[in-house]
């Protein structure tokens, strides 16, 4: 195989339609084009078999659970006895706890409107559809600015106190400062790894490292008061 | 001279009946196999065939389907629990009480509910950050990426509005935490909250206003995205199975 060639040729085998035809495809830069025949699975029955097979071993699962495990039930809700702490549901408590450091407008409306904004607006960003390593091209200029929103980001969230949501963020940054020493022909294959990735890539893992942190420490780590308790003492 | 219960099931799928309900007949061709799903309003929305690479469990965990399990689940589950409750104080307390000491099978019922929603919940996101991870996002799929959004936020709204129903001291107080929250919007604040509980408390009205929600309008929006999100995989090219295989990786594989 020859590297320096970006491009396949394939040939059209119906003779009478084609008599000669080349056709010159260059190498990942439509997810569309279609470049050879591909196996393939009739729908029905073999799609919808495995997925029914997937679907029933996860009832399986659910039922071994409720068989095992009972939901809660308090109390009746008494609007004169204030639990302490009263929790939302588990998957607002990664916010609940922003609540903590931030006022309820920043924390409570603007965050979670911003997330969603993120979120629907990703796919719309055109750039980079090769998904390139961040550090393929100006790799030191990118590493300064990305060690600059780093160090921005991580005074913010010391100045309100939010030590909780700035381990991830050191993580996060160590693992970019160790991918942008990396490269392509690293001996270790998590550097090799972590070299290829993209800077959507860096922001989403970000992201998923702040919600996991901050729900199970909003589930797990606060009691009274919202105060530090630990999970295992009490 | 037994016949075998295939030939039987072939002759019931030959049978004029059954032909004018379900129009592929009896067969094994990929044809029949085609036909059964492009002429049925419901398994039209897939395509006929997909990708084999991509069925391997390690390229999407099937995490799409799972969820669309547990909403089945969670659908079937919650039927059978509007039978047995009414969206009043203090009558939905007791209903879980109930539930509880007098309804055969109740305690399971509600537990097999809950558990679903908490793993539906957790497979939504699971599921969005597999498609993230995997690029299946990108262009011609933008929309169904939206679309996948607004059924997060479904979910999420889906499980907020049944955390209340109980009418115990957690569902109440989860409740006012959240709807507490609504109020922080800048100017409209107190009008949101004032909307989504029938009044300035978590109260009678809000519980029926979340039951009415909960069981009747989330569940229809979702079934109706769910829809066109099944369907858009199928109109964007099925599912996406990452970079397409070279001639050159093909010859490779010879």
């Amino acid at each position: 195989m020859s590297d320096e060639k970006d491009f396949v040729a394939g040939f059209d085998s119906n003779v009478r339609k084609a008599p000669v035809r080349v056709a010159f495809v260059t190498r990942r830069t439509s997810p569309q084009v279609k470049v050879a025949d591909e196996d393939q699975l009739m729908t029905h029955p073999g799609v919808f078999f495995r997925v029914a097979v997937a679907v029933e071993l996860l009832a399986i699962a659910l039922v071994t659970l409720a068989l095992l495990w009972d939901a809660p039930l308090e109390g009746l809700a008494d609007p004169m006895h204030t639990p302490n702490p009263a929790k939302a549901p588990w998957y607002f408590l990664g916010l609940q706890e922003l609540l903590h450091y931030f006022p309820p407008v920043v924390a409570g409306v603007l965050i979670p409107t911003l997330v969603v904004i993120a979120l629907i607006v990703i796919p719309y960003f055109n750039i980079n559809i090769q998904a390139e390593s961040l550090w393929a091209r100006d790799g030191v200029r990118r590493l300064r600015i990305v060690a600059l929103v780093a160090v921005v980001l991580c005074v913010f969230l010391a100045v309100f106190d939010v030590w909780v949501a700035l381990v991830p963020t050191v993580i996060v940054a160590a693992f970019m400062f160790m991918a942008a020493r990396s490269s392509a022909q690293s001996v270790s294959r998590l550097r090799r790894w972590l070299y290829s990735k993209p800077l959507s890539f860096w922001i989403m893992t970000w992201f998923l490292a702040e919600a996991a942190v901050l729900t199970a420490i909003g589930t797990f780590f606060r009691g009274p008061g919202w105060s530090w308790v630990w999970p295992w003492r009490g | 001279m037994a016949k075998s219960l295939t030939t039987y099931l072939d002759e019931l799928r030959d049978s004029r009946v059954w032909r004018s309900i379900f129009r592929s007949g009896p067969g094994q061709s990929n044809l029949h196999h085609a036909l059964v799903v492009q002429s049925n309003v419901f398994l039209h929305l897939f395509s006929v065939k997909a990708r084999k690479r991509v069925l391997d469990f390690s390229v999407t965990w099937y995490l799409g389907a799972l969820t669309f399990g547990a909403f089945l689940i969670l659908v079937i589950t919650g039927v059978l629990l509007m039978l047995y409750y009414h969206p009043a104080v203090p009558l939905a307390y007791t209903d879980m009480k109930d539930l509880q000491f007098v309804v055969s099978s109740g305690v399971f019922l509600r537990n097999l509910h809950r558990w679903s929603a908490h793993a539906m919940v957790l497979l939504v996101f699971a599921h969005m950050f597999k498609v993230f991870y995997r690029g299946a996002y990108r262009p011609p799929r933008e929309f169904n990426w939206v679309i996948g959004v607004v059924l997060l936020l479904i979910t999420l709204f889906l499980s907020y509005t049944g955390y209340l129903l109980p009418w115990d001291q957690l569902a109440y107080w989860a409740v006012t935490v959240g709807s507490n929250i609504a109020s922080a919007v800048p100017v409209f604040g107190h009008r949101i909250r004032f909307l989504m509980l029938g009044g300035n408390l978590v109260n009678a009205n809000a519980l029926l206003r979340f039951y009415v929600l909960h069981c009747m309008i989330l569940p229809l929006t979702a079934i109706f995205f769910i829809a066109i999100h099944f369907w858009r995989i199928r109109k964007d090219g099925g599912l996406y199975a990452g970079a397409p295989t070279t001639i050159a990786e093909k010859e490779e594989e010879r």
